[in-house]
């Protein structure tokens, strides 16, 4: 009798919207009438508005049905789901959506393919060869490649990812380590929580490769506590790794070692910021360090240490396999490869799009995104997580890469996109950013400890609508709304890390981009 | 049958079997506090000068870490955790108003970052900044689980019934067996 091989994704996207219970029904209907089922939790395809998104494998390659819950399942095979038969739910073959055939999957290429705790299923698609590749050649030779690939943080900083390894390769220590944050607390961002469900191994294999390249022999992920199961799967993967011999005591039969733990957060935003993070590791409260000494120089329990984000050290694996130039080609000016962004908020298509830098904002808010999610017109966008600028309309067809977004005073960031439709209140959001700012301000710096509290204070007293008197004498608006550049102008210069130091960009782009969600009549715009 | 509080005792006894197995790690006191609130629902006081004791740390230093992540908790929490999403993309697709209906629906009064129980104890509301469900906004978390596109009809649907039990309803017997404490140690 033929095993029909059925994927219904386990990644917590789709856990959140009953992909057990769709797993679940399958199974027992299956068995219920008679049918050999091979059922197979992969990672999610990215591709959020039509999971749960169940894939059947097919003489055509696999057939996608979404979005698909427990409810249909019954109507589903009675349609013919296990020949890849039509449906009102199906996709037809999955690799042809236009939302995925579209996109350049580098990183991303077997998320949602492969079993993410399969090291075989890893193996079989390019896993590991970056690692094989790399054991081969001498630290400074793996430095040199992913110098030359013009890898830069993907966290947000952009720095290069080569000259930190260098630096980090250069200290001299008895013990150096190698720490991922995988505290992706920015909103709308999801693509560290994708990797680290849908395939681990990356993460596991970009790291030791970076191990194997400074000279360090002990490494963390630091993983906030909101995704509990990515801490699981990471778990799970490393403690499979170990036995696999890619990580430990023998590399690969190389006679290095690497040790990789996952650390699990605790809820605060700033333990993203780097040093803050370090802090937290050492079982401290998640204060901002002042800088210098650099975390490469003086970082984890004050020696050497590598911080890159999940996304930075998961380009790296690939990079080692094809060579820097493959890696390079993609991308426009000093912004090489590709980018996983995430469409989110109030988006019909929302979800994981990789694409190579130079892609328009509008490109990606209509030919992936489909317009906004309540059918009404898109006002804001914001890029680049809570510390990112709003982008208006008339800057959605520039190519989004780190310098055209700088000559803006916006960011990409992580590559995360917010949208807003025209119902949002800007003065609202950006007294949030500020909120937000003064529950996540570590407190250690006055512009962003007070700073965010008077901007609360200041913006409530600006949108105050004029008749209020009950709080004293009248506000002078425009007097508050200088009251309100100059604290932004305190907390950009003055903040000691990028917490208080980028709250002023929603704030600002806000002010300047809808100055009329501010009571203000006229643009009250300065030179920008 | 309700879930009996661990006594003092009992708290003792579990966070000194985690003690002994993790003090020795680097960093080691935010794992151990993980460990200690997985076990026991939260943090209690009475703990925080065994763990400084073990970790050659102050009271003070021990206690400031607890009160400075907001995923500790010093007080034992409702017997439904419910968490809000509040972040942009969330707000963008109504987390707002979901936020005020999980308020009136649950009888708890959060603000700012800051979480509340409702007065009868079956509920812990805790606002939540991102939870990585961002494309599929808005998203909460009821005991553990997470569930996406909440609208306010849908979370009604989703909140447990009165007298259920809650996630962490173990017995505690199991969760000294977790923590590693034999019964009667």
């Amino acid at each position: 009798m033929n095993t029909a091989t059925v994927y219904v994704p386990r990644d917590s996207a789709a856990l959140a919207v009953g992909a057990d219970e769709v797993a679940d029904t399958l199974q027992a209907e299956c068995a219920r009438r008679g049918i050999a089922l091979k059922l197979v939790r992969n990672g999610s395809r990215g591709l959020f508005w039509l999971e749960t998104l169940v894939e059947v494998a097919t003489p055509r390659g696999r057939v996608a049905y979404g979005p698909v819950s427990a409810d249909d399942i019954a109507g589903l095979l009675d349609a013919g789901l296990l020949n890849g038969a039509a449906h009102p739910l199906c996709h037809g073959p999955t690799e042809q959506i236009p939302y995925l055939a579209k996109q350049e999957r580098l990183t991303f290429a077997r998320m949602g393919v492969t079993d993410p705790l399969s090291i075989a299923d890893y193996e079989r698609l390019e896993g590991f060869a970056g690692l094989r590749a790399a054991i081969a050649l001498a630290p400074e030779a793996i430095v040199q490649q992913v110098l030359d690939s013009g890898l830069r943080g993907r966290g947000g900083a952009a720095f290069p990812t080569g000259i930190k390894w260098k630096t980090v390769a250069a200290a001299q220590a008895a013990q150096k380590y190698v720490v991922c944050n995988a505290d992706e607390g920015d909103s709308g961002t999801f693509s560290d929580r994708m990797t680290m469900e849908g395939d681990p191994f990356m993460l596991i294999e970009g790291m030791t490769i970076a191990a194997l390249a400074v000279g360090a022999t002990r490494g963390y992920v630091y993983i906030r506590s909101e995704y509990p199961d990515a801490v699981a799967t990471m778990s799970e993967a490393v403690v499979r790794a170990n036995a696999a011999g890619f990580l430990g005591d023998d590399i690969l039969g190389s006679g290095r070692s690497f040790h990789l733990e996952i650390r699990k957060a605790a809820g605060a935003y700033v333990c993203g910021e780097e040093t803050a993070m370090l802090e937290s590791l050492e079982g401290k409260r998640g204060i901002v360090r002042a800088k210098p000494p650099l975390p490469a120089i003086e970082g984890l329990f004050g020696k050497p240490t590598v911080i890159n984000n999940v996304i930075s050290f998961a380009s790296v694996p690939l990079i080692l396999a094809r060579g820097a130039a493959f890696y390079r080609d993609y991308g426009v000016g000093r912004s090489r490869g590709t980018l996983p962004m995430q469409l989110a908020g109030n988006i019909r298509c929302g979800g994981l799009v990789e694409k190579a830098f130079g892609i328009s904002l509008r490109e990606l808010l209509y030919d992936f995104g489909g317009g906004s999610a309540s059918g009404r017109p898109i006002k804001a966008v914001q890029v680049g997580g809570p510390l990112g600028a709003y982008v208006p309309e008339s800057q959605w067809d520039l190519p989004l890469d780190y310098e055209a977004y700088a000559a803006v005073g916006a960011v990409v960031g992580h590559g995360g996109i917010v949208v807003h439709d025209d119902t949002a209140d800007m003065a609202k959001l950006a007294r949030y950013a500020m909120e937000f700012c003064a529950i996540e301000s570590c407190g250690k710096c006055t512009p962003c400890r007070i700073g965010s509290t008077r901007g609360v204070e200041v913006i409530d007293r600006i949108v105050a609508p004029p008749s209020s008197t009950r709080n004293g004498p009248q506000h002078n608006r425009p007097q508050q709304v200088q009251l309100l550049r100059d604290l932004c102008d305190t907390m950009l210069n003055g903040s000691l890390c990028a917490m208080g130091g980028m709250t002023p960009y929603p704030v600002l782009s806000a002010l300047n981009h809808y100055p009329q969600d501010f009571g203000l009549a006229t643009p009250d715009r300065e030179a920008a | 049958m309700p879930n009996p509080a661990p006594t003092p005792a009992d708290a003792l006894a579990i966070t000194g079997a985690v003690l002994a197995r993790r003090a020795a790690e680097p960093g080691a006191l935010l794992p151990i506090l993980h460990e200690v609130q997985d076990t026991l629902g939260h943090v209690p006081r009475e703990v925080v000068p065994q763990i400084a004791d073990a970790l050659n740390l102050s009271r003070a230093e021990v206690h400031g870490v607890v009160t400075y992540y907001h995923h500790f908790r010093s007080e034992a929490p409702g017997r439904h955790v419910v968490q809000v999403c509040r972040a942009e993309a969330c707000q963008a697709m109504g987390a707002d108003a979901l936020f005020e209906h999980a308020q009136q629906r649950l009888g708890c009064h959060a603000h700012g970052g800051h979480g509340s129980t409702s007065a009868d104890g079956a509920f812990t509301l805790n606002p939540v900044f991102c939870l990585g469900l961002c494309a599929s906004s808005p998203a909460v978390v009821i005991d553990d689980r997470l569930h996406a596109r909440v609208t306010p009809e849908r979370f009604d649907q989703l909140l447990p019934q009165a007298g259920e039990g809650a996630s962490g309803s173990d017995s505690l017997s199991r969760l000294r067996e977790r923590a590693g404490v034999r019964a009667g140690a």
